[in-house]
């Protein structure tokens, strides 16, 4: 106990040493959690329109379909074939796609169109700002989401009643929703399926997917099974398609090639700093050491007070970059391109766990000299 | 376990035929050819010789930090090249105190921190060995700069803070390479006086290995070493080496 108390001494006293160390587990710690949240985060978004139809618990659509941004039409009639498999509580038709939106004064933008349902409003905005979701049922109304108003009219205060237009059509913005984030910085739009096959141009077949939900006792995924043997269209449960969706991007695009370059690279190079500095501080303690063993302290105490010191570096470290990293997501919940990331006790977890390795590594590359470390090393002037 | 003590008590160390070399085969050199010397409690012995002559490595095999081949070597009567592990270490902790050139202490504690390691080392508790190193330091003149850190004292001393940790868990032996190597004439001669004043007991041993001829007056007994060779012991201040 009382080693202890010498070992944080020494470790404590050398402060440059120190605060390098713990600079250096905080920084991997830091680059590690913060990184992967984001790319966790990033990933979630890609889904968040299929997790935000929280009704349904099954989604059908054309075989073709990878993920929930490439919807292709399919044919009305499909809404009835599904609708006649068994075990299918209910189901609805919902259109997706992009759209330009002109405001007053001629600015275009492009926008997520969301058709729902017009008899049960299946798919509708959970949370609202301004206004409510039975108002969708006014003629020409849209509910627009709080980022897609500030986007196009940046600086103004949310108001009801603005009008835009949409494939020559005039509409009523009658809510301001705060969905979950989507992956593009579209806005979001929500109006009634009707409506939205009048706001975008198309042929015949307009119908993006069919929601559903499998009846009580059904499981979602027995259920979007039967539909894919009856129908041969393509049936997902909600979490199958969010997870297929996510790997379509994992996939199809670099961002987790980028995101992992930089997470690796926080690990080597917490990984470099901690080991070096780390090595370097026991090195350097050599002398130290030696005396210690040459006065009668025995190898296991002399382990005992590495480790120690490994640990509280790896603890402190850690705790502040993870704590940054936390802090990082609180300051920006608010700040409409970053709502709604945040850090899963899962990456938190990991992150322990490749910082363990890390400290692992460095105590053990340095212990192994204390360990063979000559006592006599303290008569060599 | 230590072995029983066998020899009289009034011997500290006593080496016989004590060999040692370093290397193997071809590039093997013995440095000590057949070591026998006594060094008896209550003295002070000086281990004196040119550089190279073995000094350093029969101080460390006296201190049980260094094995040897061919010989004995037992101290207060145990036979150290009997100790293994961690009976060794446990001997050394409880029979030797140390005192080093470069004084090797920890610069992250406070004088009366670095004194009281080799209780802390045995398991006394911290302010029980802190309140023992402070006695002893007030006793060796340090006694306002007990908070001090090592490099807020002047070599002489941090050497006498080094005395107060070789002395302040009472050990039988007490080993002293080069004490006043990194001293000015005057710190050195400080540092000695102290040394003997503090460290010789009746039923302790001290060796110093030491170059410094300005501070063989300090010995009770003077062992000079040539090539690995005990080559003359002056046990008294007449016979002394000049």
């Amino acid at each position: 106990m009382a080693m202890a108390w010498v070992a944080l001494q020494m470790l404590y006293g050398d402060r440059a040493k120190y605060f390098g160390l713990v600079f250096g587990v905080m920084f991997a710690t830091l680059l590690m959690a913060q990184q992967t949240s984001i790319f966790v985060g990033l990933m979630a978004r890609t889904a968040n329109q299929i997790t935000d139809v929280r009704e349904a618990n099954v989604w059908v659509m054309d075989p073709r379909v990878r993920y929930v941004d490439e919807p292709e039409p399919m044919p009305a009639t499909d809404l009835d074939r599904v609708r006649s498999v068994d075990g299918i509580a209910w189901a609805v038709p919902m259109y997706k796609g992009l759209t330009n939106v002109r405001a007053p004064g001629g600015v275009l933008n492009q926008v997520f169109l969301l058709g729902i349902d017009d008899a049960s409003l299946v798919g509708a905005p959970k949370t609202m700002l301004l206004g409510s979701v039975e108002d969708l049922r006014l003629p020409d109304a849209i509910i627009i989401d709080r980022a897609g108003f500030e986007f196009i009219w940046p600086g103004e205060a949310l108001e009801l009643g603005r009008r835009v237009e949409m494939n020559d059509r005039t509409a009523v913005i009658v809510g301001i929703s705060e969905p979950a984030p989507p992956f593009t910085t579209f806005p979001i739009v929500h109006t009634r399926y009707t409506n939205a096959l009048r706001f975008t141009p198309g042929g015949r077949n307009r119908m993006s997917y069919v929601v559903a939900r499998a009846e009580d006792g059904q499981a979602p995924e027995a259920v979007a099974r039967h539909i894919e043997a009856t129908t041969g269209l393509q049936a997902r449960t909600t979490t199958e398609f969010q997870w297929q969706t996510i790997q379509y991007y994992l996939q199809r695009t670099g961002i987790p090639v980028n995101f992992g370059i930089t997470v690796t690279l926080g690990f080597i190079v917490g990984a470099a700093i901690v080991g070096q500095t780390f090595y370097i501080f026991v090195v350097e303690n050599m002398k130290q050491f030696g005396a210690l063993k040459a006065i009668g302290v025995t190898n296991t105490t002399l382990a005992g007070m590495v480790l120690l010191q490994g640990s509280v570096v790896a603890l402190v470290g850690y705790g502040l970059g993870v704590g940054l990293s936390a802090g990082f997501f609180v300051a920006t919940a608010n700040v409409t391109a970053l709502r709604g990331f945040y850090m899963p006790w899962q990456i938190m977890i990991g992150t322990a766990g490749a910082v363990l390795a890390i400290m692992v590594v460095s105590i053990f590359a340095s212990l192994r000299r204390v360990m063979v470390l000559d006592p006599a090393i303290v008569f060599r002037g | 376990m230590i072995p029983h003590t066998l020899s009289p008590p009034a011997l500290a160390v006593r080496c016989a035929g004590v060999v040692k070399s370093f290397g193997t085969d071809e590039t093997l050199v013995r440095v000590l050819h057949g070591i026998d010397l006594d060094i008896p409690a209550g003295e002070l012995t000086m281990l004196v010789g040119p550089s190279g002559c073995g000094k350093t490595t029969l101080l460390s095999i006296i201190a049980g930090i260094l094995s040897f081949e061919e010989g004995e070597a037992s101290i207060f009567g145990t036979p150290i090249h009997s100790l293994k592990g961690a009976d060794l270490v446990r001997f050394r902790r409880q029979t030797l105190g140390f005192i080093f050139q470069q004084y090797n202490l920890l610069p992250a504690l406070s004088a009366s921190e670095n004194a009281a390691v080799p209780l802390l080392a045995a398991g006394v508790g911290r302010v029980t060995a802190i309140r023992r190193a402070e006695e002893l330091l007030a006793q060796l003149g340090l006694g306002a700069h007990l908070k001090k850190l090592p490099n807020q004292l002047s070599g002489g001393q941090q050497q006498r803070v080094a005395i107060a940790r070789a002395l302040v868990h009472n050990p039988k032996l007490v080993v002293c390479d080069e004490p006043t190597a990194a001293l000015d004439a005057q710190s050195g001669q400080t540092v000695m006086a102290l040394l003997r004043d503090a460290a010789l007991a009746p039923d302790r041993g001290v060796i110093v290995v030491t170059h410094d001829n300005r501070i063989y007056s300090y010995a009770d007994r003077i062992a000079e070493m040539s090539d690995g060779r005990i080559t003359r012991v002056a046990r008294t201040p007449a016979q002394k080496v000049a």
